[in-house]
């Protein structure tokens, strides 16, 4: 285990979270301002990466114990599955849906068949960049 | 959705559980799961067959697929494929019954893989001979090809499985694209892909320039697939596989999809000379070939082979003869060339039961003895009485011997040959008499390799010392599927009747449509006695000259053509497939340099001449300030930095300072999105940026120490003038394009999007609505490119190749 600066740990472990809410804020906000999936994703990789740097990656791997290859097939599952819905009521593929439900206390939310998808582009997005850089990362070490 | 769509697709529904099932019953044979779909299918496809004596009615359910181009998932089901999908479904439970005693439930042994190609193949197939819609189709089409490669290449540890895999693949699938290429010719002259609406229009593009090419391309297709000559190659080789998959791939289904196909076609091309001529002829040839080869052969399985080679010959040179049906009128449901079509779809059937039954016993001799060889073969008949009986009836029907269905259609066979050679049409004077000569001659050798068959197993001296395994009879599961099938081969050659008006005439009535009055039916009336008349003094003399060769075995194999122990046209194939990979060699080192430097010369020099030319060619040089949009000062300022950093990268001697150059130049193009306003795109940008420091330092870390003077940028001719005629280019193409769009006004995409983006998709960003909505697949399928760009980093790092070693 290498040591690494004590200020940098104590800035990252608020740090990162910040940037971990903001960018699940992003993802929500992406339909009807800057923001998406892609974005939100990046922005979440931005911020592991960042606790990667940090700390080292087998702590990490223990508070974060995704396998981002399962990440990523999980994302595409999800975009594919929700693409299909449309189908099964006789749309086109990828046909998408919007409803405004009002909830008792929460208000009025708006439910879109957009949001299923854009998570998983969020999912590939995140475990794509993670896994990219830790297979690099990891190769020769 | 209806029952029908989900006929082709259940198969592959099921197979999404097996690999599940296999893991979770590992005591209980993955087999049984499989087992109960085609069951089913088989059952409720019966239903649609017209016991009561009235015409099926043809039934057609569609799902708009993509609509736009003529592309729809229709399910059409008559006559001609409901045969196939009975055929299909019920050999396939047959084969998977077998299969379950065949493949030892043991550890070593992917069962689940197994079955889940199995699977696929069997909706492959239901779905090729269920579409109506050419593209799905073709699509079934190709699944096949590929399902099939990857059962012939089960056990792929062996050598000669993979090649026979590769084979398979390469020739059938260079057949589908033909025939693709075909299809959309089809379409081109009719605008359709409803094989129901092309025939409608059959009398407008007869006489189209694309006509016979459209016919000699979709003929490939079926040639290939269904191995006639000179295709027939891979036939022997795709033997390999596993035996139950020998037995339903190339005796039952995977083969007859290039009949079916020119069965489905002959409705289009039928009343052509063309069509009459190619088909025929090549069948006939295929025929003969495939019979005359069998006999070489010291392998039971490859006799097999041979055989359906020659018997799909056959069945090939009938539906061709029988096209001329559309030259003659029908009068009382019988023509002069109908009866080959009867004859055909007779031996369809006939050859479905008997060749798999017969690739069954096979198997179980290869199993029981552990050898297929002739040569080590023999005197099997007193200890595998059973598997005796089932042969004899098997290669008995084979060789057309009465009471067995065989014989019905082969002598149905000559009479459609001899009324083919009295043919008035075509210019059949000229060469028809050659059809019922061809057809002798390959029976005589027919009944040949038939005795070699059963003779050489069976009788003859045991040599316990030359087999693996102590032989003695198969344990009794083995033996169902067989005993059935034979027991079909007895009960159609006593009562051929059953068959008439429930399985032929609908299948004629597709394969013919419009030839009939209303309410009429083909005349079907198959008998075994028809008084001495040519066919029966054509059998006899097969007989008797067959048993004539058989005794001068040795003379026979001693000439010259079967001196060598392939078949002679592989040679062709070998040295091709060669010569493919040398010239693809010499192109990829030419090409492949490795060098990221030469990669960028390439793409960029094509998009020099590519796009250069056209600007040339079409005179689009423009130049057109009007309606620019005011450039603020802060433009200027960002671009200008832009540009001296972009000037200074190649000066850098140090990797640091480039990198951070480069990530400076990346920053910068953020804020030109700022001022903009577009934030989406410098959010992205951004956070792209960031991560991609993150990745160049990583990969900074990895990479060799480079020498100095590498690094030194020499100034470099070629270089200068492929970047500076790169922003030529692109300069000179975005001049032209806004002065265009300066004297043809139109609708920009952008307000579309404004207008329509909560509208449509509920969203007030458009750039995600755009995304996520109406490019939602384009999104859909990048993300999908990262996936198996990611999947490749992986490999490439995780899984790097030693030095030396091929990747």
């Amino acid at each position: 285990m290498k040591t690494r600066p004590l200020q940098f740990q104590v800035v990252t472990r608020v740090v990162a979270f910040i940037i971990l809410a903001f960018s699940v804020f992003l993802f929500f906000a992406g339909h009807n301002n800057p923001g998406g999936g892609f974005i939100g994703g990046l922005m979440t990789a931005a911020a592991l990466v960042l606790l990667y740097l940090t700390f080292d990656v087998k702590t990490i791997k223990k508070v974060i114990p995704f396998d981002y290859a399962k990440m990523i097939a999980a994302g595409l599952t999800l975009a594919i599955v929700t693409g299909m819905g449309g189908m099964v009521l006789g749309q086109p593929f990828l046909s998408q849906y919007d409803r405004y439900i009002t909830f008792p206390f929460f208000g009025e939310f708006h439910a879109t068949t957009a949001l299923p998808f854009d998570l998983g582009i969020y999912l590939v997005v995140v475990g794509f960049t993670l896994l990219v850089i830790l297979t690099i990362a990891e190769d020769g070490s | 959705m209806s029952m029908l769509h989900f006929i082709p697709l259940a198969p592959f529904i099921v197979a999404i559980f097996i690999p599940i099932l296999y893991k979770a019953f590992r005591h209980i044979h993955t087999g049984w799961f499989v087992l109960p779909l085609p069951i089913l299918l088989f059952i409720y496809l019966i239903q649609y067959l017209p016991f009561g004596g009235e015409p099926l009615t043809p039934i057609m359910e569609t799902i708009a697929w993509v609509p736009s181009l003529g592309i729809n998932f229709t399910v059409y089901l008559d006559g001609l494929s409901l045969l196939f999908a009975l055929l299909i479904t019920g050999i396939g439970a047959l084969v998977v019954l077998y299969s379950i005693y065949y493949i030892a439930n043991k550890r070593e042994e992917p069962l689940n893989n197994f079955y889940v190609y199995l699977l696929m193949f069997m909706g492959a197939m239901l779905g090729v001979v269920l579409s109506d819609n050419l593209i799905v189709l073709y699509v079934f089409w190709e699944l096949t090809s590929l399902a099939s490669a990857l059962l012939i290449a089960y056990w792929f540890h062996k050598e000669k499985s993979r090649y026979g895999a590769q084979k398979s693949m390469l020739i059938t699938v260079s057949g589908g694209f033909a025939m693709l290429a075909g299809f959309t010719l089809l379409y081109n002259m009719t605008g359709t892909f409803s094989v129901r609406e092309i025939i409608a229009s059959v009398s407008e593009i007869s006489t189209d320039m694309l006509f016979i090419p459209a016919m000699i391309l979709i003929l490939l297709g079926a040639f290939t697939k269904s191995a006639q000559f000179p295709f027939h190659i891979w036939l022997p080789d795709a033997m390999e596989a596993p035996t139950p998959v020998s037995a339903y791939l190339h005796s039952a289904t995977m083969v007859k999809a290039g009949i079916y196909l020119v069965a489905r076609f002959t409705p289009v091309f039928g009343g052509q000379a063309e069509w009459f001529w190619i088909v025929t002829s090549f069948g006939l040839l295929t025929l003969l070939w495939g019979s005359v080869s069998a006999v070489r052969q010291k392998d039971l399985k490859g006799i097999l082979a041979f055989s359906t080679v020659s018997q799909l010959g056959l069945i090939m040179s009938l539906l061709g003869i029988g096209s001329a049906a559309y030259q003659y009128e029908v009068i009382g449901g019988e023509s002069i060339a109908t009866v080959a079509i009867l004859a055909a779809m007779l031996h369809l059937f006939n050859h479905a039961t008997f060749k798999g039954s017969l690739f069954m016993v096979v198997g179980i001799i290869d199993h029981e003895t552990g050898t297929r060889d002739i040569r080590k073969l023999g005197g099997l008949m007193t200890i595998m009485p059973i598997t005796f009986t089932i042969s004899l009836i098997g290669v008995a029907s084979m060789a057309g011997l009465p009471p067995f269905n065989g014989f019905l259609s082969k002598e149905m066979f000559f009479t459609g040959m001899l009324s083919g050679a009295s043919l008035d049409v075509f210019n059949v004077q000229t060469l028809g008499f050659i059809f019922p000569i061809v057809a002798w001659v390959a029976s005589v050798f027919t009944f040949l390799y038939c005795m070699i068959m059963l003779f050489k197993t069976f009788t003859g001296k045991h040599q316990p010392e030359k087999l693996e395994k102590e032989a003695h009879e198969a344990p009794f599961g083995l033996l169902i599927s067989p005993i059935i099938l034979a027991s079909l081969v007895v009960l159609f050659g006593l009562f051929p009747n059953l068959l008439a008006y429930t399985i032929v005439d609908p299948a004629m009535q597709a394969i013919l449509p419009g030839l009939l009055q209303e309410g009429e039916q083909f005349y079907v009336n198959i008998y075994h006695w028809h008084g001495f008349n040519a066919e029966l003094f054509m059998t006899m003399g097969v007989v008797f000259f067959g048993a004539f060769l058989y005794v001068n075995l040795k003379k026979v194999q001693e000439t010259a053509f079967y001196l060598g122990e392939r078949d002679p046209l592989n040679w062709f194939y070998d040295n091709g497939l060669d010569g493919l990979i040398t010239g693809s060699t010499a192109v990829n080192n030419v090409q492949m340099t490795g060098k990221l430097r030469d990669y960028f010369t390439f793409m960029f020099a094509f998009l020099i001449l590519s796009v250069g030319y056209m600007l040339i060619r079409t005179g689009s040089f423009a130049f057109d300030i009007q309606n620019a949009a005011m450039i603020s000062p802060y433009i200027y300022l960002v671009v200008a930095a832009i540009i001296i950093s972009t000037i200074a990268l190649p000066f850098m001697n140090n990797r640091i300072t480039a990198i951070v150059l480069v990530g400076v130049v990346g920053f910068l193009i953020a804020l030109l999105f700022v001022i903009l306003r577009a934030p989406d795109l410098a959010l992205t940008q951004l956070l792209v940026e960031t991560v991609m420091v993150v990745l160049l330092l990583l990969v900074f870390y990895h990479l060799p120490e480079l020498k100095k003077e590498k690094f030194t940028p020499a100034f470099n001719v070629s270089n200068a003038v492929i970047s500076i005629g790169v922003g030529l280019v692109v300069t000179i193409t975005g001049l032209a394009v806004h002065a265009f769009s300066n004297e043809n006004p139109m609708s920009r995409i952008s307000d579309y999007f404004v207008e329509n983006a909560y509208a449509l998709a509920g969203g007030n960003n458009i750039v995600n609505v755009i995304l996520v909505d109406f490019r939602g697949l384009d999104t859909l399928l990048e993300v999908v490119v990262l996936g198996i760009v990611a999947l490749a980093v992986v490999v490439l790092i995780k899984y790097k190749a030693k030095e030396g070693e091929d990747v």
